[in-house]
């Protein structure tokens, strides 16, 4: 076999195996839509998105998810507004203030939380937080919107943390030295030169995290106590898009328009969480496009 | 060429032995409810009939009963009677004679916190608070205390159950919580001072308080009596009268023996 014909197989190779994930993906989107399109022959796409009752079973029911995307926002703007600044300056303390060996060992530690599996967070958010936010905020339940929050905040900081500091860690020392060079501190190094210059991977960080808190189930399906209303309190309960499938969907009968509806709830999460992603890589083009212009 | 004949001959003898020795084969599908009294049930039959293999599977009393109107199953389990639009389309487009046999019955009992001292609530006082009309135990002579109303999803059948007795069919409040299973409404009800939920009888333990209904206590016993409201039948359908080995399995599980095992899954048996 020549070089070149060996090069060639190889390429055809890795061809393959690209296509072939692409086109796993866009069978299992292909088939959300399917499943989900035929419930639109029974309700209107407005009366799905913007009605405010999810009454599926009942007779005649109602298949309205505004309460249910109001949930899923809700509980991940929330969570972002902890996790954020917790996992941003962990990876700033990491990156640039701490020492080798401590940067060593808090590392790990971080990423190790992101290997505890969802279910046990949301096992640790049913029987230890919710009986702790009951006693100290004196609310009639734990299972609220609040206690899910910061469930979710736990699962986003290592992902918004480990990537921060990736992109921190990338900022070229160049840079650093110059400031420091001109006379600046440390802190102002840090605010004005490197947190500017690592943005695009700061936010790309930011908005995956997110986007994982958004199509988490286990830990909202536990947590976040399951009433499907549209929340006016920070500790109302709250009924996030994915922990409704996850609650429904073994019980609804196939081909019913519960079962059409659930899909259809699936399409709805992943066009969010589609969005979450295209941002992210937009932001990670536009500022790369900046920074070479330095 | 000679080798050939013999494989073959072989292949007959394997093939020929093989359908003697098959087992007769019983389907058995539907109701997640009646499920642990199915697997109970047919454990125990198919050591007394070694020559019946039952497959035994779940999906829900909706999905139980299309198969045996399409003819899939054998035995259909439900926790809920058959629905005339259901009937209409055994009789009219199928042909099918669907038989219903009551095998056990399933208590629901209203449950709250061990610290509440309410305890007896009539049946329109529980419709009250889960249509979120009574927000408060004061009105039932409790402490000054919201009432944290618990629920199950809506399509659980313990849910089907108490919105079809306690609401009568009208919608639960969209304010209560709703959690996945039994286990997880006695831990809830443990953990929340003003909680009120519903379980099968089988899930009461100590960390919750059982609420009389009507002033009569859920049990075994005021169940088979029917003084107990909260209550329903749990059902096997099968197509026309049984007879073979369905027939056998349904006199199993109605036989003394068969409503000892419906104890030992933890629902009531029918006598």
């Amino acid at each position: 076999m020549t070089r070149e014909s060996k090069e060639k197989k190889i390429r055809v190779f890795f061809l393959i195996m690209g296509f072939f994930c692409i086109f796993i993906m866009s069978m299992i989107i292909v088939f959300l839509f399917m499943e989900g399109f035929p419930l639109f022959r029974e309700v209107k796409v407005s009366d799905f998105l913007f009605g405010k009752y999810w009454y599926p079973t009942y007779d005649p029911a109602d298949f309205g998810i505004l309460a249910l995307i109001a949930g899923s926002l809700i509980v991940t703007i929330i969570s972002g507004a902890i996790a954020v600044p917790l996992g941003l300056m962990t990876a700033i303390y990491i990156a640039e203030v701490a020492n080798e060996k401590v940067s060593e060992i808090v590392k790990p530690v971080i990423e190790l939380l992101a290997s505890i599996p969802s279910v046990v967070i949301g096992f640790f958010g049913m029987v230890v937080m919710a009986p702790f936010l009951q006693n100290v905020f004196n609310i009639s339940s734990g299972l609220n919107i609040f206690n899910a929050s910061i469930m979710l905040a736990f699962m986003s900081v290592p992902t918004i943390c480990s990537l921060s500091e990736d992109a921190i860690k990338a900022v070229p020392s160049s840079l650093k030295e110059a400031s420091l060079g001109l006379g600046a501190t440390h802190f102002e190094t840090i605010i004005r030169v490197i947190i500017p210059s690592a943005l695009s991977g700061i936010s790309t960080s930011i908005i995956l995290g997110m986007s994982r808190a958004m199509g988490e189930t286990m830990v909202v399906l536990m947590v976040a106590g399951g009433a499907a209303i549209i929340p006016e309190s920070l500790f109302d309960p709250a009924r996030p898009m994915p922990a409704s499938i996850a609650a429904e969907m073994g019980e609804a009968p196939v081909g019913s328009e519960h079962y059409h509806a659930l899909f259809a709830i699936g399409f709805v999460l992943f066009l969010f969480t589609l969005m979450f992603n295209l941002m992210a890589a937009w932001i990670s083009n536009r500022f790369k496009q900046r920074e070479t212009g330095f | 060429m000679k080798k050939f004949s013999i494989f073959m001959a072989m292949a007959a003898l394997l093939i020929f032995s093989s359908v003697s020795f098959a087992k007769e084969k019983l389907v058995i599908k539907g109701s997640t409810t009646v499920l642990p009294v199915a697997q109970i049930v047919s454990e125990s039959f198919m050591k007394d009939y070694p020559g019946i293999e039952i497959t035994l599977s779940g999906g829900g009393s909706g999905n139980g009963i299309k198969a045996i109107l399409d003819g899939t199953t054998d035995i259909a389990n439900a926790s809920r009677f058959i629905k005339n639009k259901e009937v209409k389309t055994a009789a009219c487009e199928k042909g099918v004679y669907p038989v219903p046999f009551m095998v056990a019955l399933d208590a629901i009992v209203p449950v709250v916190n061990p610290s509440n001292p309410v305890k007896d609530l009539s049946l329109s006082d529980l419709e009250k608070i889960y249509l979120g009309k009574a927000k408060n135990w004061k009105e039932f002579g409790g402490p000054d205390m919201d009432i944290v109303v618990i629920s199950r999803d809506s399509s659980s059948g313990t849910y089907e159950v108490w919105s079809e007795i306690v609401l009568k069919k009208q919608r639960v409040t969209p304010r209560a919580l709703t959690v996945p299973s039994n286990g997880a409404i006695v831990q809830s009800i443990a953990s929340t001072k003003g909680a009120i939920g519903y379980i099968g009888l089988g899930y009461l333990n100590d960390d919750v308080k059982l609420i009389k209904v009507d002033g009569v206590t859920g049990s075994e016993k005021t169940t088979q009596t029917g003084e107990y409201k909260i209550a329903r039948g749990l059902y096997m359908f099968t197509n026309g009268w049984p007879e073979g080995k369905i027939g056998k399995f349904i006199n199993y599980i109605m036989s003394p023996k068969g409503q000892e095992l419906v104890k030992k899954a933890g629902s009531i048996s029918i006598y």
